[in-house]
């Protein structure tokens, strides 16, 4: 198709026809005509009908046409970006975050924050974790650069909340311990391709 | 002028094609780099011994492969920096750097700073070709400051070798690592050095030199900051945030009278406080070397200081009623010009101990040698072949001192004299040619006669001078014995440049004007040339800008100091004042530089200048309004404070802020007294001295730095005494904890006197040195 038309913005020589509407009635007792005329019309019954039949079909034969949101959720692609979850390694149920500090630096509307520190075990702990969610664009990077895949894109869209700024804590995104064994693998953002090991080149190794 | 270094003749080379000039005798790598040229180099630290550890420096030089940190300039010569052998040598070197090195940079402090990160991505290593077992190597911390992890170190010696050439504690080496030998075979399938790299490092490891687990040093930290890989981090530092993440802040060390320069590095403090904190500090390591005070004495901002407009009233009325002014050399150039402005409209008396007598001295030194300032800064110290140090105990009043005494027998092959009342057990192990003198306390004018004796041309002496030079009695006096003439000659052995660091002891000494007599005359007559280290952080600054009193009576200010109306930074007065790493500013140094300082961390009480804003009613809006206001006459410049630089070019020039002028006067007749050995004190001595990384209140409110205040002996000392003891002086008594300091040597005892409260100053009055009684509490 051409955009020849689209780009003649010169309203007034464009083709427009005129719909043939009927004329407003002029007179008081013409208004009241059709006002009386309007509503006890048959038509408003048929109206009501279809939408209590509809009704009873969805609610008791079972042919409902639509998601029962909230109750119902349709299923999202594993690349959507929702709020963001922090897994674990399923093995010994540790966060997988080592707290490298990546995503804090990727993120550009700076929304995550974290405190690390060196824990009783030489290790590198990560005391508290944060993003704020107010800021937060959902672009996907924190989820691209994790080099642990830690930091995911989990499924929950519904981030309505009082206030226009919320937090989320390392534990409100962390997968619960108990849940460690519903935990899904990321397919998103940054997830690993599916021909990584053929771009990887050996290490030789002496032991 | 004098102080600027003589520019060494110029040479011609060629590197990669182009010609450039270079310095006679420099080393390749740092002529490449003053040109800005790049040669790749991981062990070479500038102002240190070559180590040989890496070898990728490598280049060609007339044809022929050479080190570039090991080989020296020569006149026409033609340097290649890559060759297709040297690329494949270099390649090898990372590959085997990078063998068994842990995957761990997500976690390690260094990462984003990582010279093997770095080197690893510039000769693109994209794949390994040598494998050897692992060895299991243990973390350790080697003291409170200290962290090393075996396994990310790269053996490439620039902690041990900044610890020997530069700080002089020598207190890490290499030791066996106990790994798996290299494959034979290796030798001459893989590149050369590469090979002869590895050979070497997978037999050692860094571990303290003294046989324990711990270092036992001087917590300086300067081997974390040379370390290139994550293997030394400071203990506190750890894992506590990412090099990105912080703001470097230039800023001068507020510490001690050496100004180094520092950089401040600040991020927020936590996820719920959001204000700035530091969470260390840097330097520029190849040109400047820190203290552990600098290093690690950071926190000592007032944090919670508040505009209040109550105190702010109260410190008006205070200070048109003030008599006194008692203030501490912690203090910038603008502030100190202040408080001479407030002398000079009020008529206030300005009191700092410390600076009155380091200006009494520097006024004598004026008069009777001519020039404004002493002649030599501290990098020419450094500079020198022979290096003296008299009236400071080099190890604790100023590390940087020290430093250059100890670089002096590490790099140009030097010689020391150290003449000091109170012994000291590191000194002596700073270079074989070092010989040290623990003479009486008194005896400061026989070590001159000494020198004078030893040094000069005894035809341009004056006579009464002469007299007294009876070279046998004065080395006995001093302490010497039979070997020092033989010793002498051997140390005099083409030396060159001569130099004098002297130091607090002799401001703070009854015959302080004959002393600089002495001095005056020794410079005069022979070779050596002195440079003087200023008592406390800017107490050159305080001697050059204000007009300095002796005593006062009277209603008193205390700015950061006791005081009827006390400013206090930290955060105990009467009114908050903003502490150094809240505040910019000019500090003066014993370079004779005259450094910038910036705001690390945010201040929002009112300061001095708003105090001297509302009483002099003058039309500066900040601090630095008075920077060229700094007078002229007495050797500063009138450059506004944001058109001061502050940094080193790739050459190693400090460029940081401007040199002090030396000016040249007519010189007075010097006519010295006859030196009379009886004043030397006898009996229990206390000498005011602060333990190492103490310098005052504000490295003390830092939570590194623990050393108390308490009284310092020698282990036989402390042995005979009890834990706690009350010291006796003329004009008041203290009590204190004994502790042992294990690098003094002698009965003297030292007695801190960085905590203002205590008035240390006015127990020890006009000397450093005092009879004292020690008793049981
Ligand atoms: S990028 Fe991943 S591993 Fe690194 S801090 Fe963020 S969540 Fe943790
Ligand atoms: S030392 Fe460097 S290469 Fe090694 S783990 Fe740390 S950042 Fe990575
Ligand atoms: S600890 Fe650091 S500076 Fe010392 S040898 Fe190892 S890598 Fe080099
Ligand atoms: S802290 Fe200083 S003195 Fe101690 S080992 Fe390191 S460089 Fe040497
Ligand atoms: S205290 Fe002195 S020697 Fe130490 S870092 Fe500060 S200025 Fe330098
Ligand atoms: S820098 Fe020259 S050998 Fe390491």
């Amino acid at each position: 198709m051409g955009l020849e038309k689209f780009k003649n913005r010169n309203v007034g020589t464009q083709n427009y026809k005129k719909l043939d509407l009927t004329h407003p009635p002029k007179s008081g007792w013409c208004r009241f005509k059709q006002v009386a005329s309007r509503t006890f019309k048959p038509e408003l019954f048929v109206g009501l009908w279809v939408t209590l039949r509809e009704m009873i079909n969805a609610l008791f034969r079972g042919k409902m046409h639509t998601t029962q949101y909230p109750l119902e959720k349709l299923p999202i692609s594993p690349r959507y970006r929702a709020i963001h979850e922090m897994l674990r390694l399923l093995e010994s149920g540790h966060y997988r975050c080592i707290g490298c500090g990546l995503c804090e630096k990727i993120c550009i509307s700076n929304c995550i924050a974290m405190e690390t520190r060196y824990d009783e075990n030489q290790r590198k702990e990560v005391s508290e974790y944060t993003i704020n969610f107010g800021r937060c664009i959902f672009c996907g990077y924190c989820a691209e650069v994790c080099p642990e895949l830690a930091i995911v894109h989990g499924g929950r869209y519904e981030n309505a909340s009082e206030q226009r700024a919320s937090f989320s804590l390392f534990e409100d995104m962390l997968t619960p311990i108990d849940k460690l064994n519903l935990q899904q693998e990321y397919q998103g953002f940054g997830a690993i391709s599916p021909n990584a090991d053929d771009n990887i080149k050996k290490t030789p190794l002496a032991y | 002028m004098s102080e600027i270094e003589p520019v060494k003749n110029m040479i011609s080379i060629t590197i990669d094609g182009k010609e450039y000039k270079a310095k006679e005798g420099e080393y390749i790598l740092n002529a490449a780099r003053a040109n800005d040229i790049f040669i790749p180099a991981i062990c070479y630290l500038t102002r240190c011994s070559p180590t040989l550890a890496c070898r990728i420096c490598l280049v060609e030089a007339d044809g022929k492969q050479v080190y570039s940190c090991n080989a020296k300039v020569k006149e026409g010569m033609e340097i290649v920096t890559t060759t297709p052998n040297i690329l494949e040598e270099r390649r090898a070197i990372m590959e085997v750097y990078d063998v068994n090195h842990p995957l761990q940079c997500g976690v390690c402090d260094q990462s984003g700073e990582c010279e093997l990160q770095n080197y690893t991505l510039e000769l693109a290593v994209d794949s390994q070709s040598y494998s050897i077992p692992d060895t299991k190597r243990e973390t350790k911390n080697w003291s409170s400051v200290l962290h090393y992890d075996a396994g990310l170190c790269i053996v490439c010696e620039r902690c041990t070798t900044v610890c020997k050439d530069m700080i002089g504690d020598s207190a890490i080496k290499t030791t066996k690592r106990g790994g798996s030998p290299l494959d034979k075979s290796l030798k001459g399938s893989m590149p050369k050095d590469a090979y002869a790299m590895w050979n070497k490092l997978q037999k050692s490891i860094i571990a303290p030199s003294n046989g324990t687990e711990y270092t036992n040093c001087s917590d300086c930290g300067e081997c974390v900051a040379v370390c290139p890989v994550g293997a030394l981090v400071s203990r506190d530092f750890q894992y506590t945030t990412n090099a990105w993440d912080l703001k470097r802040i230039p800023a001068t060390c507020a510490h001690c009278s050496s100004g180094c320069q520092i950089y401040y590095e600040t991020k927020p403090t936590s996820i719920s406080d959001r204000r700035e904190k530091i969470y260390r500090v840097t330097n520029e390591w190849n040109y400047v070397s820190l203290c552990g005070a600098g290093r690690f004495g950071y926190d000592f901002e007032n944090r919670d200081a508040k505009k209040d407009k109550e105190a702010f009233r109260k410190a008006i009325e205070a200070f048109k009623k003030a008599e006194v002014i008692n203030f501490t050399s912690v203090i910038t150039n603008e502030e100190a010009l202040m408080l001479q402005s407030l002398k000079e409209k009020f008529g206030v008396k300005l009191i700092n101990r410390e600076a009155r007598a380091f200006q009494i001295f520097l006024d004598f030194y004026r008069e009777y040698s001519g020039k404004s300032l002493y002649s030599l800064d501290f990098k020419e110290v450094m500079a020198s072949d022979f290096v003296i140090s008299l009236g400071t105990s080099l190890r604790n009043d100023n590390p940087n001192a020290r430093y250059a005494f100890n670089n002096v027998q590490k790099m140009n092959k030097g010689a020391g004299l150290y003449f000091h009342p109170v012994g000291d057990n590191l000194v002596p192990t700073f270079g074989r040619n070092i010989l040290t003198f623990t003479h009486k306390v008194g005896h400061e004018e026989a070590v001159l006669l000494l020198l004078i004796e030893l040094f000069s041309n005894k035809d341009d002496l004056p006579k009464e001078v002469k007299e007294q030079l009876d070279r046998e009695k004065l080395i006995e006096l001093l302490g010497g014995d039979s070997k020092f003439e033989a010793s002498f000659a051997k140390m005099m052995k083409k030396k060159e440049k001569f130099s004098l660091i002297v130091g607090e002891d002799l401001y703070f000494h009854p015959k302080a004007k004959n002393i600089v007599k002495l001095i005056a005359i020794l410079e005069k007559t022979s070779s050596v040339k002195v440079a003087m280290i200023p008592p406390k952080t800017n107490s050159l600054g305080v001697a050059l800008i204000c007009d300095l009193d002796d005593e006062a009576k009277g209603y008193t200010i205390g700015y950061n100091a006791l005081g009827d109306f006390r400013l206090s930074a930290l955060g105990d007065g009467d009114l908050d004042a903003p502490a150094m790493n809240q505040q910019e500013g000019t500090l003066t140094n014993m370079h004779k530089r005259v450094t910038p300082t910036n705001v690390a961390l945010e201040y929002n009480g009112y300061t001095l200048h708003d105090i001297v804003k509302e009483l002099l009613g003058s039309s500066t809006t900040y601090t630095i309004d008075w920077t060229p206001k700094l007078p002229v006459d007495k050797g500063f410049k009138s450059i506004d404070f944001d058109s001061l630089p502050n940094g080193y070019s790739n050459d190693g020039t400090e460029n940081r802020g401007y040199l002090l002028n030396n000016i040249t006067s007519e010189a007075k007749e010097i006519e010295v007294d006859k030196f009379d050995e009886t004043i030397a004190l006898d009996g229990d001595i206390a000498y005011r001295c602060n333990p190492q990384r103490q310098f005052s209140d504000f490295t003390n409110k830092a939570h590194q730095i623990f050393e108390e205040f308490a009284l310092y002996a020698s282990p036989k000392r402390a042995e005979s005494l009890p834990k706690r003891v009350v010291v006796e002086f003329d004009n008041g008594n203290l009590e204190l904890d004994v502790k042992v300091d294990e690098r003094i040597e002698g009965d003297i005892v030292a007695i801190p006197d960085f905590k203002s409260s205590k008035n240390i100053y006015e127990l020890f009055g006009a000397s450093r040195y005092q009879k004292v009684i020690i008793r049981e509490v």
